[in-house]
């Protein structure tokens, strides 16, 4: 038996988006006004449930209090939405109030949040006001904490999300799901902005830590929660697939002083295996409803991975092919190098070498340290040490994370020494 | 809500292009608003005369300045504006996206404000 203490909590954490999605429709798409009413109603449990017990239905007798709230603030004149007024504004949470005429308790509607998760991914916003929104109200994150996630200041966050609940506002950015023929450009939107929030904490591009595990926990949840809501559509699929089995791998990509595992260096049974096997089936059934875009070819080389028991078995030429797939349908230097780094393994350092050389020529990737890297590895390979060690410098003037950096200089020293070779 | 869909585009793809091109985009435009005629959607449109014929006044310090051209220099200039009502953003952005000029250059979709209802 829970305590009424840990039982909030746990409704807090898996229940914030589904009350706070409920309750703006209520209030007629007043984000603000929701999420304050919303942690009110929160704070009142918080005081009431360890004295009197908890509710039976946790999540309904929040968005009862919430309710409650809403009609109190409206009758003490204080304005909810610009565009209702007051006694709309009573009628309408009234109604909502009644309890429905089976006398069964008021349940949120899946429909609430799937019309959250598209209004904080609306392209109307900017990209990083869609990640906090949907951090903010369907994770249930406090501003601090995505501020903390995003490496900005507190007073950034706050801005940018207050910013956002104005323009959701005064552009008239409907709460709503999107008509069948928008759905499809929408719902690639919704998934861009989860993959951020996952690339975000997987790969973090500044600051002292390597992965953002929280932020990676927040994209499946996110993921996940797509996944539920959009059964039908075969790239929600992919995504979820494809940021499963990159997790899976997370105890082992990070050493214990904090520094970068490359993939060949993992110790695979620390790989986990739960994770690996939700996201294979996340695959086949993405596979199974017609996906064949980036996400899919990105989830496929993953599992590629993921199927291999030690570095050897890895199916290389299955995963240039896939790379040489993902570079026509979404061309950019980042995949380019990484096609290059299966063809180097595919058929020889040699042929890997060529095309990073090609990258490198074009200019398009002269601050990313990993193109350095990629060629010092390369050149390392194939013998050519001096060369190597020159762009391992190269490689740690751009290196911006403090682990990566470490990876970097502990590579040059291994070839300095010779420990490698 | 009532939105304002300001048409930017290059004035020299206009100079540049063979009149039986011209005239087919001017039929797609009388098309489009006989369209959010039909539909209940236009309020107003106007087309602008090109940039070169456009006048800036300011006053300071009691003064008034007026200067030859437009208030900022940019590669595409407004050209045009429909006024439209629409029920929300997903419904102006759908306008907006049939105004021939959203496939040559851009469409600004700004809601205007609404001063019978309370600000802030």
């Amino acid at each position: 038996m829970s305590t009424p203490g840990s039982l909030l909590e746990r409704t807090y954490r898996e229940d914030h988006g589904r009350i706070v999605a409920t309750v703006i429709r209520v209030l007629g798409g007043d984000f603000a006004a929701a999420e304050e009413v919303v942690q009110e109603a929160f704070a009142d449990a918080l005081a009431q449930w360890p004295r009197e017990g908890a509710p039976r239905e946790p999540r309904a007798w929040l968005i009862r209090a919430a309710r409650n709230k809403a009609v109190d603030r409206v009758r003490r004149g204080v304005r909810l939405g610009a565009r209702i007024d007051a006694l709309e504004a009573v009628a309408r949470i009234e109604q909502a109030l009644t309890p429905p005429p089976d006398g069964s308790e008021w349940q949120a509607l899946p429909d609430d949040t799937l019309r959250l998760l598209f209004t904080c991914c609306h392209p109307a916003l900017a990209p990083e006001a869609q990640v906090a929104l949907a951090l903010r109200t369907l994770c249930g994150l406090t501003t601090e904490e995505i501020a903390h996630a995003f490496l900005v200041p507190p007073a950034t966050m706050a801005q940018r999300l207050v910013r956002a609940q104005r323009k959701i506002r005064d552009a008239g950015i409907p709460y709503v799901v999107p008509d069948a023929d928008a759905l499809g450009e929408r719902t690639r939107g919704v998934l861009h902005t989860v993959y951020l929030v996952f690339s975000e904490g997987y790969a973090a591009t500044d600051g002292p830590d390597l992965l953002r595990v929280e932020l990676c926990a927040e994209a499946l949840r996110l993921g996940r929660l797509a996944r539920s809501l959009l059964p039908r559509h075969p790239e929600v699929a992919s995504l979820l697939a494809l940021m499963l089995l990159h997790h899976s791998r997370r105890r082992a990509r990070v050493a214990e002083d904090g520094g970068l595992v490359l993939l060949d260096r993992q110790d695979r049974a620390l790989w986990d295996g739960e994770e690996i096997r939700e996201g294979l089936a996340e695959l086949d059934a993405a596979l199974a409803l017609g996906a064949r875009g980036p996400y899919t070819l990105q989830a496929a080389i993953a599992a590629l991975h993921a199927q291999a028991a030690r570095p050897e078995d890895t199916d290389w030429a299955q995963i240039a092919v896939l790379y040489e797939r993902l570079c026509e349908l979404s061309p950019g230097p980042v995949v380019e190098l990484n096609r290059a780094a299966a063809v180097a393994m595919a058929r020889g350092p040699e042929h890997g070498l060529a095309l990073v050389d090609d990258l490198e020529t074009s200019g398009r990737l002269t601050r990313y340290h990993l193109l350095p890297a990629a060629r010092a590895e390369l050149l390392r390979r194939l013998g050519r040490h001096e060369e190597a060690a020159a762009s391992y410098r190269r490689a740690l003037a751009l290196v911006r994370t403090g682990p990566e950096r470490r990876f970097l200089e502990e590579r040059l020293r291994e070839l300095l020494d010779g420990a490698d070779a | 809500m009532r939105y304002v869909l300001a048409i930017y585009e290059n004035e020299k793809q206009w100079e540049s292009m063979p009149k039986s091109e011209a005239d087919q985009v001017m039929g797609e435009y009388l098309a489009f608003t006989e369209g959010i005629k039909k539909s209940g959607n236009y309020v107003a449109g106007e087309a602008l005369q090109p940039i070169a014929t456009a006048t800036t006044v300011r006053i300071r310090d009691g003064k008034r300045l007026t200067t030859d051209g437009p208030f900022a220099e940019t590669k595409e200039q407004l050209g045009g504006f429909y006024l439209i009502e629409a029920e929300n953003i997903d419904q102006a952005i759908a306008i907006a996206s049939r105004i021939p000029a959203a496939r040559t250059g851009c469409i600004e979709v700004r809601p205007v404000v609404d001063f019978s209802q309370p600000q802030g």
